[in-house]
Protein backbone atom coordinates (compact mmCIF):
# COMPACT_ATOMS: atom_id res chain seq x y z
CA UNK A 1 0.00 0.00 0.00
CA UNK A 2 1.34 3.22 -0.65
CA UNK A 3 1.56 6.03 2.22
CA UNK A 4 2.96 8.75 -0.47
CA UNK A 5 1.72 9.57 -3.79
CA UNK A 6 2.71 12.55 -6.06
CA UNK A 7 0.76 12.64 -9.33
CA UNK A 8 1.42 14.65 -12.33
CA UNK A 9 4.23 17.14 -10.62
CA UNK A 10 5.73 19.93 -12.48
CA UNK A 11 7.46 23.11 -10.98
CA UNK A 12 8.84 25.92 -13.01
CA UNK A 13 11.52 27.94 -11.76
CA UNK A 14 10.89 31.41 -13.79
CA UNK A 15 10.99 29.72 -17.09
CA UNK A 16 12.89 26.67 -16.09
CA UNK A 17 10.92 23.44 -15.68
CA UNK A 18 12.52 21.24 -13.04
CA UNK A 19 10.03 18.71 -12.76
CA UNK A 20 7.59 17.69 -15.86
CA UNK A 21 4.80 15.60 -15.17
CA UNK A 22 6.69 13.05 -12.65
CA UNK A 23 4.24 10.74 -11.03
CA UNK A 24 5.68 8.53 -8.13
CA UNK A 25 4.14 6.19 -5.65
CA UNK A 26 6.08 5.35 -1.95
CA UNK A 27 5.02 1.98 -0.43
CA UNK A 28 4.62 2.32 3.48
CA UNK A 29 7.06 0.71 5.66
CA UNK A 30 10.32 0.90 3.02
CA UNK A 31 13.29 2.50 1.98
CA UNK A 32 13.20 4.95 -1.41
CA UNK A 33 16.08 6.78 -2.63
CA UNK A 34 15.80 9.44 -4.95
CA UNK A 35 19.04 9.34 -7.10
CA UNK A 36 19.73 11.45 -9.99
CA UNK A 37 23.04 13.88 -10.99
CA UNK A 38 23.36 17.20 -9.98
CA UNK A 39 20.42 19.35 -11.68
CA UNK A 40 18.23 16.61 -12.27
CA UNK A 41 15.47 18.04 -10.05
CA UNK A 42 15.57 15.09 -7.18
CA UNK A 43 16.19 18.23 -4.36
CA UNK A 44 13.08 20.13 -5.74
CA UNK A 45 10.90 16.66 -5.76
CA UNK A 46 11.83 16.10 -1.99
CA UNK A 47 10.63 19.32 -1.67
CA UNK A 48 7.64 19.38 -3.16
CA UNK A 49 6.93 15.80 -1.38
CA UNK A 50 7.73 17.76 2.21
CA UNK A 51 5.46 20.82 1.08
CA UNK A 52 8.44 23.01 1.16
CA UNK A 53 7.77 24.32 -2.29
CA UNK A 54 4.34 24.12 -3.96
CA UNK A 55 4.03 22.46 -7.44
CA UNK A 56 2.73 24.80 -10.34
CA UNK A 57 0.74 21.79 -11.36
CA UNK A 58 -0.05 18.36 -9.57
CA UNK A 59 -1.18 16.97 -6.71
CA UNK A 60 0.62 14.94 -3.86
CA UNK A 61 -1.34 12.95 -1.42
CA UNK A 62 -0.21 11.60 2.21
CA UNK A 63 -2.29 8.62 3.90
CA UNK A 64 -4.92 9.13 1.06
CA UNK A 65 -5.00 13.44 2.02
CA UNK A 66 -4.09 16.21 -0.32
CA UNK A 67 -0.90 17.36 1.00
CA UNK A 68 -2.27 21.06 0.27
CA UNK A 69 -4.86 20.89 2.51
CA UNK A 70 -3.09 19.60 5.77
CA UNK A 71 -2.66 22.20 8.59
CA UNK A 72 0.94 22.71 9.37
CA UNK A 73 0.94 20.90 12.28
CA UNK A 74 -1.11 18.03 11.21
CA UNK A 75 1.55 17.54 8.40
CA UNK A 76 4.58 17.44 11.04
CA UNK A 77 2.72 14.85 13.17
CA UNK A 78 2.58 12.15 10.32
CA UNK A 79 6.07 13.43 8.22
CA UNK A 80 9.21 14.66 9.47
CA UNK A 81 11.86 16.53 7.22
CA UNK A 82 15.44 17.04 7.18
CA UNK A 83 16.91 19.44 4.83
CA UNK A 84 20.76 19.42 3.78
CA UNK A 85 22.94 20.64 6.33
CA UNK A 86 20.68 21.95 8.82
CA UNK A 87 21.89 24.90 11.08
CA UNK A 88 21.05 25.47 15.08
CA UNK A 89 21.86 27.94 16.92
CA UNK A 90 25.75 27.50 18.90
CA UNK A 91 24.59 26.97 22.06
CA UNK A 92 21.49 24.62 22.26
CA UNK A 93 21.79 21.01 23.87
CA UNK A 94 21.10 17.95 22.36
CA UNK A 95 18.30 17.20 24.47
CA UNK A 96 16.72 20.97 23.74
CA UNK A 97 17.08 20.25 20.26
CA UNK A 98 15.80 17.05 20.26
CA UNK A 99 12.74 18.53 22.29
CA UNK A 100 12.14 20.95 19.32
CA UNK A 101 10.77 17.62 17.93
CA UNK A 102 7.95 17.51 20.15
CA UNK A 103 6.00 21.23 18.66
CA UNK A 104 3.88 19.85 16.40
CA UNK A 105 2.09 17.99 19.28
CA UNK A 106 2.39 21.09 21.56
CA UNK A 107 -0.47 23.66 21.71
CA UNK A 108 0.65 27.23 21.81
CA UNK A 109 -0.91 27.24 25.75
CA UNK A 110 0.70 24.32 26.61
CA UNK A 111 3.99 23.25 27.08
CA UNK A 112 5.88 20.04 27.91
CA UNK A 113 3.58 17.15 28.88
CA UNK A 114 4.96 13.69 30.10
CA UNK A 115 3.87 12.01 26.83
CA UNK A 116 6.40 14.91 25.22
CA UNK A 117 9.26 13.76 27.67
CA UNK A 118 8.74 10.05 27.01
CA UNK A 119 9.46 10.61 23.18
CA UNK A 120 12.13 12.42 23.80
CA UNK A 121 14.12 9.85 25.82
CA UNK A 122 13.07 7.44 23.55
CA UNK A 123 14.60 9.12 20.42
CA UNK A 124 17.61 9.93 22.48
CA UNK A 125 18.07 6.32 23.77
CA UNK A 126 17.32 5.28 20.06
CA UNK A 127 19.77 7.31 18.33
CA UNK A 128 22.35 6.59 21.08
CA UNK A 129 22.37 10.15 22.01
CA UNK A 130 21.51 9.49 25.74
CA UNK A 131 25.21 9.70 27.14
CA UNK A 132 25.52 13.34 25.30
CA UNK A 133 21.96 14.66 26.07
CA UNK A 134 23.23 17.65 27.86
CA UNK A 135 26.14 18.60 25.72
CA UNK A 136 26.18 21.29 23.73
CA UNK A 137 25.63 20.66 19.79
CA UNK A 138 28.41 23.25 18.26
CA UNK A 139 30.63 20.71 20.47
CA UNK A 140 29.89 17.49 18.68
CA UNK A 141 31.30 16.00 15.29
CA UNK A 142 29.59 15.96 11.75
CA UNK A 143 28.19 12.61 12.38
CA UNK A 144 26.95 13.06 15.78
CA UNK A 145 25.29 16.57 15.05
CA UNK A 146 23.53 14.47 12.24
CA UNK A 147 22.26 12.04 14.65
CA UNK A 148 20.67 14.82 16.80
CA UNK A 149 18.73 15.93 13.59
CA UNK A 150 18.38 12.59 13.31
CA UNK A 151 16.71 12.14 16.41
CA UNK A 152 15.05 15.31 16.53
CA UNK A 153 12.59 14.39 13.73
CA UNK A 154 12.12 10.81 15.42
CA UNK A 155 10.84 13.01 18.40
CA UNK A 156 7.96 14.05 15.59
CA UNK A 157 6.55 10.62 15.73
CA UNK A 158 6.23 10.30 11.80
CA UNK A 159 5.22 7.84 9.41
CA UNK A 160 7.66 9.34 7.13
CA UNK A 161 10.84 10.42 7.35
CA UNK A 162 12.29 12.74 4.35
CA UNK A 163 15.93 13.49 3.88
CA UNK A 164 17.92 15.42 2.05
CA UNK A 165 21.19 14.05 1.37
CA UNK A 166 21.72 12.37 5.18
CA UNK A 167 25.29 11.48 4.44
CA UNK A 168 26.74 14.79 2.77
CA UNK A 169 29.87 16.06 4.31
CA UNK A 170 30.22 12.98 6.88
CA UNK A 171 33.17 10.46 6.62
CA UNK A 172 32.55 6.75 5.21
CA UNK A 173 32.16 5.23 9.06
CA UNK A 174 29.61 8.38 10.05
CA UNK A 175 27.75 7.98 6.60
CA UNK A 176 27.66 4.31 7.34
CA UNK A 177 26.85 4.79 10.76
CA UNK A 178 23.57 6.84 9.81
CA UNK A 179 22.51 4.47 6.76
CA UNK A 180 22.73 1.38 9.45
CA UNK A 181 20.36 3.65 11.99
CA UNK A 182 17.90 4.22 9.63
CA UNK A 183 18.18 0.82 7.73
CA UNK A 184 17.29 -0.02 11.79
CA UNK A 185 14.23 2.47 12.01
CA UNK A 186 12.84 1.20 8.92
CA UNK A 187 12.78 -2.47 9.75
CA UNK A 188 11.71 -2.01 13.54
CA UNK A 189 9.64 0.93 12.95
CA UNK A 190 8.00 0.68 10.16
CA UNK A 191 9.02 4.08 9.35
CA UNK A 192 9.25 4.93 5.59
CA UNK A 193 12.27 6.37 4.25
CA UNK A 194 12.45 8.59 1.51
CA UNK A 195 15.96 10.47 0.67
CA UNK A 196 17.85 11.71 -1.90
CA UNK A 197 21.48 10.39 -2.37
CA UNK A 198 24.17 11.05 -4.16
CA UNK A 199 26.14 7.67 -3.46
CA UNK A 200 24.33 4.98 -5.74
CA UNK A 201 26.04 2.27 -3.78
CA UNK A 202 24.46 3.25 -0.48
CA UNK A 203 21.21 3.41 -2.24
CA UNK A 204 21.59 0.23 -3.56
CA UNK A 205 22.86 -1.46 -1.00
CA UNK A 206 20.10 0.45 2.13
CA UNK A 207 16.91 0.82 -0.32
CA UNK A 208 13.91 -1.14 -1.31
CA UNK A 209 13.15 1.21 -4.14
CA UNK A 210 15.72 3.67 -6.06
CA UNK A 211 14.30 6.57 -8.46
CA UNK A 212 16.52 7.97 -10.82
CA UNK A 213 15.84 11.36 -12.10
CA UNK A 214 17.15 12.97 -15.46
CA UNK A 215 15.93 16.29 -16.13
CA UNK A 216 12.78 16.64 -13.62
CA UNK A 217 11.54 13.08 -15.12
CA UNK A 218 11.68 9.66 -13.96
CA UNK A 219 14.29 7.84 -15.72
CA UNK A 220 13.62 4.57 -14.03
CA UNK A 221 12.35 3.56 -10.73
CA UNK A 222 11.74 -0.19 -9.20
CA UNK A 223 14.25 -2.51 -7.45
CA UNK A 224 17.64 -1.30 -7.14
CA UNK A 225 18.86 -4.86 -8.76
CA UNK A 226 16.33 -3.42 -11.90
CA UNK A 227 17.18 0.44 -12.14
CA UNK A 228 20.78 0.71 -10.84
CA UNK A 229 22.31 -1.10 -14.32
CA UNK A 230 25.38 -0.14 -16.66
CA UNK A 231 22.50 1.23 -19.21
CA UNK A 232 21.43 3.67 -16.34
CA UNK A 233 24.81 4.89 -15.62
CA UNK A 234 25.53 5.59 -18.88
CA UNK A 235 22.29 6.96 -19.86
CA UNK A 236 21.88 9.19 -16.77
CA UNK A 237 25.15 9.83 -14.97
CA UNK A 238 27.17 9.95 -18.09
CA UNK A 239 29.78 7.22 -16.66
CA UNK A 240 30.96 3.59 -17.55
CA UNK A 241 30.78 0.96 -15.06
CA UNK A 242 30.42 -2.30 -14.12
CA UNK A 243 27.82 -3.83 -12.21
CA UNK A 244 28.66 -7.06 -9.52
CA UNK A 245 26.07 -8.53 -7.42
CA UNK A 246 26.98 -9.22 -3.28
CA UNK A 247 25.38 -12.49 -1.38
CA UNK A 248 22.35 -11.19 -0.94
CA UNK A 249 21.93 -9.98 -4.64
CA UNK A 250 21.82 -6.17 -4.44
CA UNK A 251 23.82 -4.56 -7.08
CA UNK A 252 27.16 -3.25 -6.34
CA UNK A 253 28.88 -0.40 -8.82
CA UNK A 254 32.24 0.15 -9.89
CA UNK A 255 32.93 3.56 -12.28
CA UNK A 256 35.33 2.91 -14.84
CA UNK A 257 35.53 6.46 -16.41
CA UNK A 258 33.72 8.72 -18.02
CA UNK A 259 31.35 7.87 -21.25
CA UNK A 260 33.23 9.18 -23.94
CA UNK A 261 30.66 12.23 -25.99
CA UNK A 262 30.18 11.12 -29.36
CA UNK B 1 32.85 35.32 35.72
CA UNK B 2 30.44 36.57 33.17
CA UNK B 3 31.91 34.22 29.89
CA UNK B 4 30.28 32.63 27.35
CA UNK B 5 31.86 29.53 27.60
CA UNK B 6 31.28 28.80 30.83
CA UNK B 7 27.59 29.30 29.66
CA UNK B 8 28.06 27.16 26.86
CA UNK B 9 30.19 24.42 28.02
CA UNK B 10 27.98 23.87 31.34
CA UNK B 11 25.47 20.49 31.48
CA UNK B 12 21.96 21.00 31.74
CA UNK B 13 21.58 21.70 35.05
CA UNK B 14 24.15 24.09 36.23
CA UNK B 15 22.98 25.86 32.84
CA UNK B 16 19.33 26.73 34.21
CA UNK B 17 21.28 28.04 37.47
CA UNK B 18 23.31 29.78 35.67
CA UNK B 19 20.38 31.46 34.18
CA UNK B 20 18.41 31.90 36.92
CA UNK B 21 21.32 33.54 38.08
CA UNK B 22 21.75 35.79 35.77
CA UNK B 23 18.05 36.74 35.30
CA UNK B 24 18.12 37.74 38.93
CA UNK B 25 21.36 40.10 38.46
CA UNK B 26 19.49 41.76 35.88
CA UNK B 27 16.40 41.48 37.84
CA UNK B 28 18.42 43.72 40.95
CA UNK B 29 19.95 45.76 38.14
CA UNK B 30 16.53 47.08 36.62
CA UNK B 31 15.11 47.46 40.29
CA UNK B 32 18.19 49.45 41.26
CA UNK B 33 18.22 51.52 38.30
CA UNK B 34 14.74 52.36 38.62
CA UNK B 35 15.68 53.32 42.58
CA UNK B 36 18.68 55.09 41.56
CA UNK B 37 16.81 56.85 38.98
CA UNK B 38 13.93 58.23 41.76
CA UNK B 39 16.60 58.92 44.26
CA UNK B 40 19.22 60.81 42.69
CA UNK B 41 18.95 64.76 40.71
CA UNK B 42 18.58 68.26 41.95
CA UNK B 43 16.78 67.08 45.24
CA UNK B 44 18.27 63.95 46.29
CA UNK B 45 15.41 61.83 48.17
CA UNK B 46 16.46 58.82 50.25
CA UNK B 47 14.66 55.46 49.69
CA UNK B 48 12.72 55.61 52.42
CA UNK B 49 11.77 59.31 51.33
CA UNK B 50 10.79 57.82 48.04
CA UNK B 51 8.69 55.39 49.53
CA UNK B 52 6.58 57.49 52.03
CA UNK B 53 6.17 59.62 49.25
CA UNK B 54 4.84 57.36 46.79
CA UNK B 55 2.24 55.70 49.73
CA UNK B 56 1.28 58.15 51.82
CA UNK B 57 -0.33 61.07 50.49
CA UNK B 58 1.64 63.81 52.97
CA UNK B 59 2.45 66.42 51.01
CA UNK B 60 5.56 68.12 50.73
CA UNK B 61 8.49 68.91 48.16
CA UNK B 62 9.40 64.98 47.86
CA UNK B 63 6.25 63.81 47.31
CA UNK B 64 5.83 66.78 44.22
CA UNK B 65 9.40 65.76 42.81
CA UNK B 66 8.59 62.32 43.32
CA UNK B 67 5.27 61.73 42.18
CA UNK B 68 4.81 65.05 39.51
CA UNK B 69 8.77 64.48 37.97
CA UNK B 70 10.63 61.58 38.59
CA UNK B 71 8.40 58.38 39.50
CA UNK B 72 6.55 59.09 35.62
CA UNK B 73 9.45 59.85 34.11
CA UNK B 74 11.75 56.60 35.48
CA UNK B 75 8.70 54.24 34.57
CA UNK B 76 8.66 55.67 31.02
CA UNK B 77 11.96 55.41 30.72
CA UNK B 78 11.94 51.61 32.19
CA UNK B 79 8.69 50.49 28.98
CA UNK B 80 11.03 52.31 26.94
CA UNK B 81 13.63 50.23 27.44
CA UNK B 82 11.32 46.97 27.43
CA UNK B 83 9.74 47.56 24.68
CA UNK B 84 13.17 48.66 22.64
CA UNK B 85 14.64 45.64 23.77
CA UNK B 86 11.96 43.30 23.31
CA UNK B 87 11.79 44.76 19.72
CA UNK B 88 15.37 43.98 19.10
CA UNK B 89 15.15 40.88 20.19
CA UNK B 90 12.30 39.71 18.62
CA UNK B 91 13.67 41.14 15.38
CA UNK B 92 16.96 39.70 15.38
CA UNK B 93 15.15 35.79 15.84
CA UNK B 94 12.88 36.22 12.76
CA UNK B 95 15.71 38.41 10.38
CA UNK B 96 17.94 35.63 11.61
CA UNK B 97 20.61 38.64 11.61
CA UNK B 98 22.45 39.87 14.46
CA UNK B 99 22.16 43.75 13.20
CA UNK B 100 18.63 43.84 12.63
CA UNK B 101 17.04 46.07 15.51
CA UNK B 102 13.84 48.42 14.68
CA UNK B 103 15.96 50.85 12.49
CA UNK B 104 15.95 48.19 10.39
CA UNK B 105 12.00 48.00 9.58
CA UNK B 106 12.17 51.67 9.39
CA UNK B 107 10.44 53.03 12.63
CA UNK B 108 12.83 55.04 13.47
CA UNK B 109 13.35 56.60 10.12
CA UNK B 110 9.57 56.90 9.22
CA UNK B 111 8.94 58.10 13.00
CA UNK B 112 11.90 60.85 12.69
CA UNK B 113 10.35 62.21 9.54
CA UNK B 114 6.69 62.25 11.11
CA UNK B 115 7.99 63.95 13.74
CA UNK B 116 10.86 66.30 12.62
CA UNK B 117 8.17 67.20 9.59
CA UNK B 118 6.03 68.22 12.72
CA UNK B 119 8.59 70.20 14.97
CA UNK B 120 10.11 72.37 11.82
CA UNK B 121 7.12 72.98 10.00
CA UNK B 122 4.23 72.91 12.73
CA UNK B 123 6.26 73.97 16.04
CA UNK B 124 3.43 75.38 17.58
CA UNK B 125 1.42 72.41 17.40
CA UNK B 126 4.15 69.93 19.34
CA UNK B 127 1.41 67.54 21.02
CA UNK B 128 1.43 65.98 17.30
CA UNK B 129 4.16 64.99 17.22
CA UNK B 130 3.97 61.59 19.21
CA UNK B 131 0.67 60.24 17.42
CA UNK B 132 2.34 61.87 14.07
CA UNK B 133 5.66 60.14 14.80
CA UNK B 134 3.69 56.40 15.69
CA UNK B 135 2.21 56.89 12.48
CA UNK B 136 5.18 57.39 10.39
CA UNK B 137 6.56 54.42 12.42
CA UNK B 138 3.84 52.34 11.78
CA UNK B 139 3.59 53.07 7.77
CA UNK B 140 7.55 53.02 6.98
CA UNK B 141 7.36 49.66 8.99
CA UNK B 142 4.29 48.15 6.42
CA UNK B 143 5.52 49.76 3.39
CA UNK B 144 9.37 47.83 4.06
CA UNK B 145 7.79 44.91 4.49
CA UNK B 146 4.97 45.61 1.32
CA UNK B 147 8.34 46.09 -1.06
CA UNK B 148 9.83 42.61 0.55
CA UNK B 149 7.15 41.08 -0.51
CA UNK B 150 7.59 39.00 -3.15
CA UNK B 151 5.49 35.68 -2.82
CA UNK B 152 7.18 35.49 0.87
CA UNK B 153 9.26 37.26 3.00
CA UNK B 154 12.74 36.94 3.04
CA UNK B 155 14.59 38.32 5.92
CA UNK B 156 17.14 39.25 3.37
CA UNK B 157 14.76 41.60 1.03
CA UNK B 158 13.48 43.14 4.50
CA UNK B 159 16.58 44.22 5.55
CA UNK B 160 17.85 45.71 2.20
CA UNK B 161 14.15 47.39 1.47
CA UNK B 162 14.60 48.58 5.23
CA UNK B 163 18.21 50.06 4.32
CA UNK B 164 16.63 51.55 1.00
CA UNK B 165 13.68 53.12 2.59
CA UNK B 166 15.64 54.58 5.67
CA UNK B 167 18.02 56.08 3.57
CA UNK B 168 15.72 57.99 1.70
CA UNK B 169 13.17 59.00 5.10
CA UNK B 170 17.13 60.31 6.52
CA UNK B 171 17.85 62.87 3.61
CA UNK B 172 14.23 64.16 3.72
CA UNK B 173 14.76 64.83 7.60
CA UNK B 174 18.44 66.02 6.73
CA UNK B 175 16.49 68.18 3.54
CA UNK B 176 14.04 69.50 6.16
CA UNK B 177 16.41 70.54 9.00
CA UNK B 178 18.63 72.57 6.42
CA UNK B 179 15.84 74.50 4.82
CA UNK B 180 14.80 75.04 8.77
CA UNK B 181 17.95 75.53 9.70
CA UNK B 182 16.96 78.18 12.61
CA UNK B 183 14.61 75.11 14.47
CA UNK B 184 16.86 72.64 14.35
CA UNK B 185 17.63 72.22 18.07
CA UNK B 186 14.42 70.94 19.01
CA UNK B 187 14.30 68.38 15.99
CA UNK B 188 18.04 67.30 16.98
CA UNK B 189 17.55 66.80 20.68
CA UNK B 190 14.58 64.28 19.73
CA UNK B 191 16.34 62.69 17.52
CA UNK B 192 18.63 61.81 19.95
CA UNK B 193 16.20 60.58 22.43
CA UNK B 194 15.50 61.45 25.58
CA UNK B 195 13.04 61.30 28.52
CA UNK B 196 13.65 65.00 29.49
CA UNK B 197 9.61 66.30 30.42
CA UNK B 198 8.01 62.96 30.15
CA UNK B 199 5.11 62.53 32.13
CA UNK B 200 1.91 60.80 32.86
CA UNK B 201 0.42 61.31 30.10
CA UNK B 202 3.01 59.42 28.26
CA UNK B 203 2.91 56.37 30.37
CA UNK B 204 -0.41 56.18 29.26
CA UNK B 205 0.76 56.02 25.53
CA UNK B 206 3.07 53.31 25.49
CA UNK B 207 1.73 51.05 28.96
CA UNK B 208 -1.12 49.39 26.97
CA UNK B 209 1.66 48.39 24.07
CA UNK B 210 4.26 47.34 26.85
CA UNK B 211 1.33 45.07 28.64
CA UNK B 212 -0.24 43.40 24.91
CA UNK B 213 3.47 43.21 23.17
CA UNK B 214 5.34 41.89 26.03
CA UNK B 215 2.31 39.20 26.27
CA UNK B 216 2.47 38.17 22.81
CA UNK B 217 6.67 37.98 23.21
CA UNK B 218 6.57 35.28 25.87
CA UNK B 219 3.89 33.44 24.24
CA UNK B 220 5.85 33.66 20.51
CA UNK B 221 9.18 32.55 22.49
CA UNK B 222 8.91 28.92 21.31
CA UNK B 223 7.93 30.14 17.71
CA UNK B 224 11.31 32.54 18.03
CA UNK B 225 13.23 29.62 19.00
CA UNK B 226 12.18 27.12 16.28
CA UNK B 227 12.83 30.09 13.41
CA UNK B 228 16.22 30.59 14.86
CA UNK B 229 16.23 26.32 13.33
CA UNK B 230 16.26 27.95 9.75
CA UNK B 231 13.03 28.20 7.28
CA UNK B 232 12.90 24.35 6.01
CA UNK B 233 13.88 23.09 9.79
CA UNK B 234 10.99 25.08 11.03
CA UNK B 235 8.78 24.17 8.32
CA UNK B 236 8.88 20.95 9.05
CA UNK B 237 7.65 20.95 12.49
CA UNK B 238 4.61 22.41 11.49
CA UNK B 239 5.27 25.83 11.78
CA UNK B 240 4.01 28.43 9.73
CA UNK B 241 7.13 30.44 8.87
CA UNK B 242 5.37 33.41 7.02
CA UNK B 243 2.74 33.99 9.68
CA UNK B 244 4.86 33.71 12.67
CA UNK B 245 7.14 35.92 10.97
CA UNK B 246 4.93 38.56 10.07
CA UNK B 247 3.14 38.65 13.46
CA UNK B 248 6.55 38.72 15.63
CA UNK B 249 7.16 41.56 13.09
CA UNK B 250 3.74 43.91 14.11
CA UNK B 251 4.34 42.71 17.65
CA UNK B 252 7.77 44.58 17.73
CA UNK B 253 7.20 46.84 15.16
CA UNK B 254 4.37 48.21 17.52
CA UNK B 255 6.79 48.10 20.82
CA UNK B 256 9.09 50.12 19.14
CA UNK B 257 7.24 52.60 17.52
CA UNK B 258 4.91 53.36 20.89
CA UNK B 259 8.57 54.07 22.53
CA UNK B 260 9.75 55.68 19.87
CA UNK B 261 7.50 58.39 19.25
CA UNK B 262 7.44 58.82 22.90
CA UNK B 263 11.61 59.63 23.87
CA UNK B 264 12.34 60.24 20.14
CA UNK B 265 14.87 57.91 18.02
CA UNK B 266 16.63 56.00 20.80
CA UNK B 267 19.24 54.10 18.63
CA UNK B 268 21.60 51.94 20.70
CA UNK B 269 19.04 49.74 23.08
CA UNK B 270 17.26 47.65 20.55
CA UNK B 271 20.37 46.64 19.18
CA UNK B 272 22.94 46.25 21.77
CA UNK B 273 20.75 45.15 24.93
CA UNK B 274 19.79 41.64 23.26
CA UNK B 275 23.05 41.21 21.91
CA UNK B 276 24.20 41.69 25.63
CA UNK B 277 21.27 39.10 27.38
CA UNK B 278 22.18 36.90 24.63
CA UNK B 279 25.88 36.20 25.49
CA UNK B 280 24.82 35.80 29.00
CA UNK B 281 22.01 33.52 28.80
CA UNK B 282 22.09 31.76 25.45
CA UNK B 283 20.04 31.88 22.38
CA UNK B 284 16.95 30.39 23.87
CA UNK B 285 14.20 33.01 23.70
CA UNK B 286 12.28 31.91 26.90
CA UNK B 287 15.13 33.28 28.80
CA UNK B 288 16.63 35.50 26.31
CA UNK B 289 13.24 37.66 26.51
CA UNK B 290 12.78 37.95 29.81
CA UNK B 291 16.69 39.09 30.28
CA UNK B 292 16.29 41.58 27.46
CA UNK B 293 13.30 42.96 29.16
CA UNK B 294 15.02 43.55 32.35
CA UNK B 295 18.43 44.70 30.98
CA UNK B 296 16.58 47.05 28.92
CA UNK B 297 15.34 48.42 32.05
CA UNK B 298 18.37 48.54 33.90
CA UNK B 299 20.26 50.46 31.38
CA UNK B 300 17.65 53.14 30.27
CA UNK B 301 17.21 54.10 33.79
CA UNK B 302 20.73 53.91 34.88
CA UNK B 303 21.45 56.18 31.75
CA UNK B 304 18.96 58.26 32.16
CA UNK B 305 20.00 58.97 35.91
CA UNK B 306 23.91 59.49 34.87
CA UNK B 307 22.53 62.12 31.93
CA UNK B 308 20.44 64.26 34.26
CA UNK B 309 23.68 64.15 37.13
CA UNK B 310 26.44 64.43 34.76
CA UNK B 311 26.87 67.76 33.97
CA UNK B 312 23.88 69.20 36.13
CA UNK B 313 22.43 71.57 36.15
CA UNK B 314 22.68 70.90 32.03
CA UNK B 315 20.65 67.62 30.99
CA UNK B 316 21.96 65.53 28.64
CA UNK B 317 19.94 63.45 25.63
CA UNK B 318 20.04 60.00 27.27
CA UNK B 319 20.29 58.83 23.38
CA UNK B 320 23.90 60.10 23.80
CA UNK B 321 24.87 58.59 27.65
CA UNK B 322 23.52 55.04 26.18
CA UNK B 323 25.99 55.38 23.15
CA UNK B 324 28.93 56.10 24.78
CA UNK B 325 28.76 53.98 27.47
CA UNK B 326 27.08 50.97 25.87
CA UNK B 327 29.21 51.28 22.76
CA UNK B 328 32.40 50.55 24.46
CA UNK B 329 31.08 47.41 26.68
CA UNK B 330 29.33 45.97 23.88
CA UNK B 331 32.71 46.01 22.64
CA UNK B 332 34.29 44.60 25.52
CA UNK B 333 31.81 41.64 25.77
CA UNK B 334 32.69 40.74 21.74
CA UNK B 335 36.22 40.93 22.33
CA UNK B 336 36.43 38.50 25.64
CA UNK B 337 34.26 36.07 24.39
CA UNK B 338 36.87 35.54 20.97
Amino acid sequence: MSIMKAEALSVNFDDKMVLKDLSLAIEEGKIISILGPNGSGKSTLLNVLSRNIKPNKGIVYLDGQNLAQLSGKRLAQQMAVLPQSPQAPSDLTVRDLVEFGRFPHQSWWRGKSEQDEVCVSWALTQTGLTQMADRVVSTLSGGERQRVWIAMALAQKPEILLLDEPTTYLDICHQLEIMELLAAFNHEHKLTVVMVLHDINHAARYSDYVAVLQQGQIFAAGKPADVITEHTLREVFRVESEISFDSSGKPMVMIRGLTSKN
Amino acid sequence: MLNKKIFSCRGTRDRSEWRAFILVIFLLLALGGIALSLSVGALSISLNEIITAIFSDTPGANRQVIWNIRLPRTLVGALVGVNLSLAGAILQGVMKNPLADPHIIGVSSGAGLAGVSIMVLFPHKEYLVTPFAFFGAMLAAIFIYILAWKGGIRPVRIILAGVAVSAFLNSAISALLVFYSDRVHGALMWMVGGLSARSWPHLDIILPYTIIGGILAILGARRLNILNLGDEIARGLGLNVEVSRIALTAVAALMAASAVSVVGLLGFVGLIVPHAARLLVGSDYRYLLPASALLGVAVVTLSDTLARVAFAPIEIPVGIIMAFVGAPFFLYLLRRDA
